[in-house]
């Protein structure tokens, strides 16, 4: 048998096999066939590279060529020039836009330069559904060193040590939640991975569960060894069909190893995981509510105490990490907690997946250590703004979150100094906005999404959210008087103050930020002078008109 | 089969390097030996082809994984094909001509392990490319 001496990574993830990704991986293969070159060269799909925008992907190893829009007409120039004569396809390699010249390698884009993948770090590099790749790259090294060789109280020593803090938003140090699920007295414990990604403009979970589902279930072995739970839950939407299909795949495929199942590495310590699927409601991120909706009830949140970590999936001691959180477990046992708190700032350690949305250049996923600046991920990583327009605001932290100024561009990320500029770190998505966009209708976009999601438990935050977008219709149909800017600023922070769990807490965040930054784009809309800026119009989603106007 | 320790595990790992060695290579930066294979048509007929899956065979026979192997476009010395430059890091690029598949053990052994010149191959040209 001829050794294969290439391979062909094709992007496998959503976002590429959208656009045809999939064809483009069939081609391939079927002329490399008819080539005669099907042992030397091989076809595989991984997960996500990142560069969503220019996918999709195809990266010629080792060679190291990165092909950008390959359509599925592409695969015969790829095959018979690079494959069986060694020429690089120009046209199909990366355009550098600030220099005006192609780039073939990965590492000397732009938009990888500045990156530390460290969640992401298998992603783009393997087959996702076949175990002995990830094993290949080290994969189940850190579950087979701490069930043989640490004590469950040395991983959460590691991991507090480390500085990791959840990313799913709220930044809770990890070891610490482990250590407080571990104290708690009970047979039965739960570790549940949250892979409800609910903020609009976000897929950095999705990514993850898609191009590396192995470092997800070896995280959640490691820390149900820690925690003392013999039984995982991972949460998933039901409309994320690859990221499930992928995981499933690779559930088997752990259990065929033994590295799930019964007396893991021929330890007392057995271990199983369940798919649990949500319907892809925004509250059910929320860790009640996320329990609940796997008990079988309805996705409301419950008030907090008593914890998960006290008393959560069916009552018992639960600990619920987020994706990317898990993704970071297996290399800090790996390379250790010093290695993991020298990257980042002093108290956000690590790196962070955000996924850049909106009108930005290089639309695509990236991961940055903590510490970077705005500016850097949207101009250096992301290209700048689209068409050459103007920089207006960058909304972080989805929903929740606020906008971000010009002047707040050259703030580091991380959880603390995001907080201070009237954001938040959220869970990861990036939204840029330029100079075409109205505020307001930002705003009020937003509070349309939360409005719809929010889960009708409590007063403030049924009522409140549909009244702030009430009055917020209302502005930007023209109809508003001052007082109704009043009565907004006085519900938001009601709803802010009042609501029961932290979707509706948050909800008035982009109101508050917006009201803050952007005073004249909604005095414009009062005073009915020309906008200064922006479209100005909003085309309703909602088709519950009717009400409103009544 | 069932892991049942971390030796298992790594003997997988080790088992399974073939599948990722190529992706690995081209993941390293800089201190990788580079050996370029000219495959053009003519090239190709006079066995480049059969020369490129030697070298990805032998050297991994010789368990040396610090060493690439690319197909490149053609060079430009067609009556010498086919032909392979051989770059290692820090050192001038060296240009083989007329390299056949028995060949390739010679530059593998002599030049890429010990680090000495195959003289009756080396194509006498002065190039600045690297």
């Amino acid at each position: 048998m001829v050794r294969t001496r290439t391979n062909i990574m094709v992007c496998g993830g959503t976002g590429c096999l959208a656009s045809e990704g999939e064809k483009v991986a069939k081609n391939l293969e079927l002329i490399i066939k008819a080539r005669g070159y099907a042992e030397e060269a091989k076809v595989i799909q991984t997960g996500c590279f990142g560069f969503c925008e220019q996918g999709p992907i195809v990266k010629i190893e080792p060679d190291n060529v990165f092909y950008v829009r390959v359509g599925p007409k592409d695969a015969k120039d790829i095959v018979d020039e690079h494959i069986v004569k060694g020429r690089k396809v120009e046209r199909l390699l990366f355009k550098d836009p600030k220099e005006d010249k192609k780039v073939d390698k990965q590492e000397d884009m732009s938009f990888y330069k500045k990156q530390l993948r460290v969640a992401l770090r298998n992603c783009g590099l393997i087959n996702p559904e076949d175990i002995y790749e990830y094993i290949a790259m080290g994969g189940y090294e850190a579950l087979g060193k701490s069930l043989t060789e640490s004590s469950r109280d040395d991983i959460i020593n590691e991991i507090k040590a480390s500085g990791l803090r959840g990313r799913g938003g709220g930044g809770f140090p990890t070891g610490v939640k482990w250590e407080i699920t571990k104290q708690q007295e009970s047979d039965v414990k739960f570790i549940i991975c949250n892979a409800d990604e609910g903020d609009p403009g976000a897929f950095m979970d999705r990514s993850i569960l898609e191009g590396d589902p192995h470092s997800v279930i070896e995280a959640m072995a490691i820390g149900g060894y820690a925690i003392g739970a013999d039984k995982g839950v991972v949460y998933i939407r039901a409309e994320y069909p690859l990221a499930i299909s992928r995981l499933k795949i690779a559930l088997s495929q752990a259990r065929e190893l033994g590295l799930l199942g019964e007396r893991i590495f021929d330890t007392d310590f057995s271990f199983d995981i369940d798919i649990k699927f949500g319907a892809g409601a925004f509250v059910c991120g929320e860790e009640t509510a996320l329990i609940n909706s796997c008990e079988g009830k309805r996705g409301e949140p419950n008030y907090k105490p008593p914890y998960p970590a006290q008393e959560g999936y069916w009552g018992h001691p639960t600990s619920v990490n987020n994706v990317e959180t898990f993704a970071n477990i297996p290399p800090i046992i790996m390379k250790g907690a010093k290695w993991f708190s020298s990257i980042g700032t002093e108290n956000s350690k690590g790196t962070k997946v955000f996924a850049l949305a909106g009108k930005i250049n290089n639309v695509g996923l990236v991961e940055v250590p903590m510490g970077s600046t705005l500016r850097e991920i949207i101009y250096d990583i992301g290209g700048g703004i689209q068409g050459g327009r103007k920089f207006k605001a960058v909304q972080t932290g989805g929903p929740s979150g606020g906008v971000i100024t010009e002047e707040g561009l050259d703030t580091p990320i991380d959880y603390d100094s995001l907080l201070e500029v009237g954001s938040m770190m959220g869970s990861g998505g990036m939204i840029v906005m330029d100079e075409t966009d109205n505020m307001v209708n930002i705003a009020k976009f937003y509070l349309e999404f939360t409005m719809d999601e929010a889960c009708g438990k409590c007063a403030a935050g049924r009522i409140g959210t549909k009244r702030l977008y009430e009055i917020l219709n209302k502005i930007t149909s023209g109809n508003a008087t001052m007082a109704d800017i009043d009565a907004l600023k006085q519900l938001a922070y009601m709803v802010k103050g009042s609501s029961l769990c932290g979707l509706c807490q948050t909800a008035p965040n982009p109101i508050i930020s917006t009201l803050e930054n952007f005073w004249d784009e909604y005095l414009a809309f009062i005073k009915d002078i020309d906008h200064p800026q922006g479209e100005g119009k909003y085309v309703d989603k909602n088709k519950d008109d009717s009400m409103l106007k009544s | 089969m069932k892991v049942k320790s971390l030796d298992e595990l790594k003997k997988i790992r080790e088992e399974s390097l073939g599948k990722v060695n190529l992706r690995d290579a081209g993941a390293l930066k800089g201190d990788n030996i580079e050996i370029l294979v000219g495959m053009a048509t003519c090239g190709i007929s006079s066995g480049a082809r059969e020369t490129l899956t030697s070298f990805v065979e032998k050297l991994a026979k010789a368990e040396i994984n610090n060493a690439k192997v690319v197909p490149v476009g053609c060079i430009g010395y067609c009556h010498s094909e086919p032909t392979v430059q051989v770059n290692i890091p820090g050192q001038k690029p060296v240009l083989y001509g007329k390299v056949k598949k028995d060949k390739v053990e010679d530059i593998i052994q002599s030049h890429i392990k010990d680090g000495k010149i195959v003289d009756s191959l080396v194509l006498n040209i002065d190039f600045d490319r690297a």
